[in-house]
C-alpha cells in the first residue's frame, strides 16, 4: 500500500493517538516535586559513580591513615579498622553498586520480557511451562533463594547480581505475559499474521512498542530493590569480597566495631539515599505513564 | 490442591539442583580445609549423609523419607532439620506475625487517612514517609537502631529472644510470649515483648511502606464508586461510611498484597534476624545456606514454600467470607 492510497481516517486515527512518551512525562503529575528530587539526586550518585576515582580524596583502598578515627578534619567521614578512608569508600561504592544494580535490571527486563512474551504469544506448552517456573520461583522468599544461589556459585559480586536475577526475572515474565496476551487477540497482530509476518517478527515489531510502558514503570520502581538486595547479599558475605569498596560489606564490616558508629552509618546513607531517589523516580514515573493511576486534576472526591 | 503438592515437590527440586549442580562442594564447605584433605574422612561423610550415591537416587531417597515427615539430617548442626526447624519456626513466627499485625493496623490507618486527603499536604507526608520506609536498607536500620537503643540508650535489651537471666518459658506454641502467658510468667512475658520490640519494628516499617501505597489505591477505587456516594448521600456519619463501606470494599485488593507481604516479611527476616541474632528460620537459613548444607536449606525451603502456599489459601478463603459475591467451588 503506498502513501498516496491511504484511506482519509488515517491522519485523523494519528491524531488520536495518545500522547507521546515525553509529553507525558512533561505533562501530568511528573512535575510533582517527588520525581524532581528523585531525578537530581539519581543523576548526583551516577555522576558519583561515574567519576569516583576523580572525586575520592584518597585511594579508597589505602590503608595509610590512623585506624578508627572519628570524622574530622583528617578524613570527612572517619577511617576504618584497616586505616582507610570511609568517605572516599563510599564514593568509589557508588560504581560497584549502582552499575551492577542497573545491570541486574536490566538483565531481569531481558530474560522477564522474552520469556513473558514467548509465554503469552505461543500459549499452550510453552505459557505452562514458563508460568510453573515463575510459580515455583515466587514461593521462595527472595533473600533465601537468592542467598542460596550466592552460597552456592561462590561469593562473588557477579554471582550476586547471577543469584538476585535468579529472583527477579518473574515479575517480568507475570507483567509482559499479560500485556501480550491482551495484544495476540488485537486486530493488528491478526492482520500482521495473516499477511504472513513471522511470529518473531510480529512479537519485536508490533507487539514490543506496546508493552514497553508499563515494563519501564516496573523497571525504574526495581532498581532501588535491586540495590537493596545486592547490598543485603554483600552483608551477609555472599556478595563483594573484602578489599573491594562495597556499601553492604562496609556496614557489614561496622559490626565488629561497634563503637565507631561512623563505619556503618554513612554506607547505609549512601544505600538510602539511593533507593530513596530511584523510587521517587520511579514512583512519579508510574503515576506519569500509568493510564490506570492518572487522576483528574483539580477534581476527584475530596470526602 | 495438587498443584501446591507440585509446587511444593518444585521446591525440593529446585533447591536439590541448585545445591548439587554448582561449583560448590559441600563436603568441603562443611568439613573444613585440613578434614577436607583427608580422602577417608571424606568418603565417611559422604557415606554418612548419602552424598556417595547418584543424584537422582539421593533425591528419591529424600522425597521417600519427607513423606515419613523425616528432613534428614543438618551437615550443619548434625542434628536433624525437622527438630531443628521445629525451634526455628516458632521464633520466626514471633516476629513476622507481631509485625504483619502491626503493619495493617498502621498501615490501614495510613492509606485511608492519605486517600481520604489526596493532593493535600498529609497526603504527601505519607507518600514520602511510605517510600522512604520501603527505601530503608533493613540491615542497617536494625543496626542503627540497636546501636542508639541498647548501646547507648540502654533503654533496649541486647540481642536474641530473653535475657539470660529468665528461662526459656515451658513450650507449647513455641512463642515465648505466648507461652510465657499461658505458665503466667508475667516478668518472662514482659522481657520477651522488650527482645520482640526492636525487630518488629524494623520489620514493620518496610511492610507499612508497602500497605499504605496499596492501601491508599484501593480506597481511592472504592470511594470513586456509586455505592459510597450513596452512602454519603443518605446522611449515613462519614466513620460508619469508612468502616461499613470504604474498607470493606477495599479489603479484597488489600488481603492479597497483606498475602504478599507476608512473604516478604519472610524473606526481610533473614537480614533482620542476623543482626538481632534472633534463632529463626532467617538464621538457620543462612547458616544452611552458607555452609551448602543441602538438607538444611531443602528443609527451609519446604517450610517457607508451605507457608506462602498456606497464607495464600487463608487469603483465598477470606475473600469469600469479606465478599460475599465470592464462592469457592
Amino acid at each position: 500500500m503506498t502513501r498516496a492510497s491511504r484511506p482519509a481516517g488515517a491522519t485523523v486515527t494519528a491524531s488520536l493517538r495518545r500522547p507521546g512518551l515525553v509529553r507525558r512525562l512533561r505533562g501530568g503529575r511528573w512535575s510533582a516535586p517527588l520525581g524532581i528530587v528523585g531525578a537530581v539526586v539519581v543523576v548526583a550518585w551516577l555522576l558519583v559513580a561515574a567519576l569516583s576515582p576523580l572525586l575520592a580524596p584518597r585511594d579508597p583502598l589505602a590503608q595509610d591513615l590512623p585506624r578508627l578515627q572519628a570524622p574530622g578534619s583528617g578524613a570527612l567521614f572517619g577511617t576504618d579498622a584497616l586505616g582507610r578512608d570511609v568517605f572516599s569508600r563510599v564514593l568509589s561504592g557508588a560504581s560497584v553498586t549502582i552499575p551492577l544494580a542497573l545491570l541486574l535490571v536490566v538483565l531481569s527486563v531481558v530474560v522477564g520480557a522474552v520469556l513473558g512474551a514467548m509465554s503469552g504469544f505461543f500459549g499452550r506448552w510453552v505459557d505452562e511451562l514458563v508460568m510453573r517456573i515463575t510459580d515455583l520461583v515466587m514461593a521462595f522468599p527472595t533473600v533465601i533463594l537468592a542467598m542460596v544461589v550466592a552460597a552456592a556459585l561462590g561469593a562473588s559480586l557477579f554471582n550476586a547480581v547471577l543469584a538476585a536475577l535468579v529472583v527477579s526475572w518473574p515479575a517480568y515474565a507475570r507483567l509482559t505475559r499479560g500485556l501480550v496476551l491482551g495484544l495476540r487477540t488485537s486486530n493488528f497482530v491478526i492482520s500482521g499474521q495473516l499477511l504472513g509476518i513471522s511470529s518473531w517478527r510480529l512479537l519485536a515489531r508490533d507487539i514490543a512498542p506496546n508493552v514497553v510502558g508499563p515494563i519501564l514503570v516496573l523497571a525504574s520502581l526495581d532498581i532501588g530493590t535491586a540495590v537493596l538486595l545486592l547490598s543485603g547479599l554483600s552483608f551477609l558475605g555472599l556478595g563483594a569480597k573484602p578489599p573491594t569498596a562495597e556499601w553492604g560489606s562496609m556496614v557489614s564490616d561496622a559490626v565488629a566495631n561497634f563503637d565507631s558508629w561512623w563505619l556503618g552509618l554513612f554506607p547505609g546513607l549512601a544505600i538510602l539515599t539511593v533507593v530513596v531517589a530511584f523510587n521517587f523516580l520511579g514512583d512519579a514515573l508510574r503515576d506519569a505513564l500509568d493510564p490506570r493511576s492518572v487522576t483528574v486534576r483539580g477534581g476527584g472526591p475530596t470526602l | 490442591m495438587l498443584t501446591s503438592l507440585l509446587l511444593l515437590v518444585g521446591v525440593t527440586l529446585v533447591t536439590f539442583i541448585l545445591t548439587n549442580l554448582v561449583p560448590g562442594d559441600p563436603v568441603a564447605a562443611s568439613l573444613g580445609q585440613r578434614a577436607a584433605e583427608d580422602p577417608e574422612i571424606v568418603a565417611r561423610f559422604r557415606r554418612e549423609y548419602g552424598l556417595d550415591k547418584s543424584l537422582v537416587g539421593q533425591y528419591l531417597t529424600y522425597l521417600g523419607n519427607l513423606l515419613h515427615g523425616d528432613l534428614g539430617t543438618s551437615t550443619t548442626t548434625h542434628r536433624a532439620v525437622a527438630a531443628d526447624l521445629g525451634g526455628a519456626v516458632p521464633a520466626t513466627m514471633e516476629i513476622a506475625i507481631s509485625a504483619i499485625v502491626l503493619s495493617v493496623l498502621i498501615g490501614t490507618v495510613f492509606g485511608t487517612f492519605a486517600a481520604h486527603r489526596r493532593g493535600r499536604v498529609s497526603d504527601h507526608v505519607l507518600r514520602v514517609v511510605s517510600l522512604a520506609g520501603l527505601s530503608v536498607p533493613t540491615f542497617w536500620l536494625a543496626l542503627v537502631l540497636y546501636y542508639f537503643a541498647y548501646y547507648k540508650l540502654h533503654i533496649a535489651p541486647g540481642s536474641g529472644r530473653l535475657s539470660v537471666d529468665f528461662n526459656v518459658p515451658p513450650k507449647i506454641t513455641g512463642l515465648y510470649t505466648v507461652d510465657a502467658l499461658l505458665a503466667g510468667q508475667l516478668d518472662t512475658f514482659l522481657d520477651a515483648v522488650a527482645h520482640l520490640f526492636l525487630p518488629v519494628l524494623v520489620l514493620t516499617l518496610y511492610t507499612v511502606g508497602l500497605l499504605t501505597r496499596f492501601i491508599r489505591t484501593a480506597v481511592l477505587e472504592v470511594l470513586d464508586q456509586d455505592y459510597v456516594r450513596a452512602a454519603h448521600a443518605k446522611g449515613l456519619p462519614a466513620r460508619t461510611v469508612v468502616w461499613n463501606y470504604v474498607l470493606r470494599g477495599a479489603s479484597i485488593p488489600v488481603l492479597t498484597v497483606v498475602g504478599l507481604a507476608f512473604g516478604s516479611l519472610l524473606s526481610g527476616t533473614v537480614l533482620v534476624e542476623s543482626v538481632f541474632s534472633w534463632p529463626g528460620i532467617g538464621s538457620y537459613a543462612y547458616e544452611a545456606a552458607s555452609h551448602l548444607d543441602l538438607p538444611g536449606v531443602m528443609g527451609v525451603g519446604l517450610v517457607v514454600g508451605t507457608t506462602y502456599l498456606l497464607v495464600n489459601l487463608l487469603v483465598d478463603l477470606l475473600y469469600g467470607v469479606l465478599d460475599p459475591r465470592v464462592r469457592l467451588s
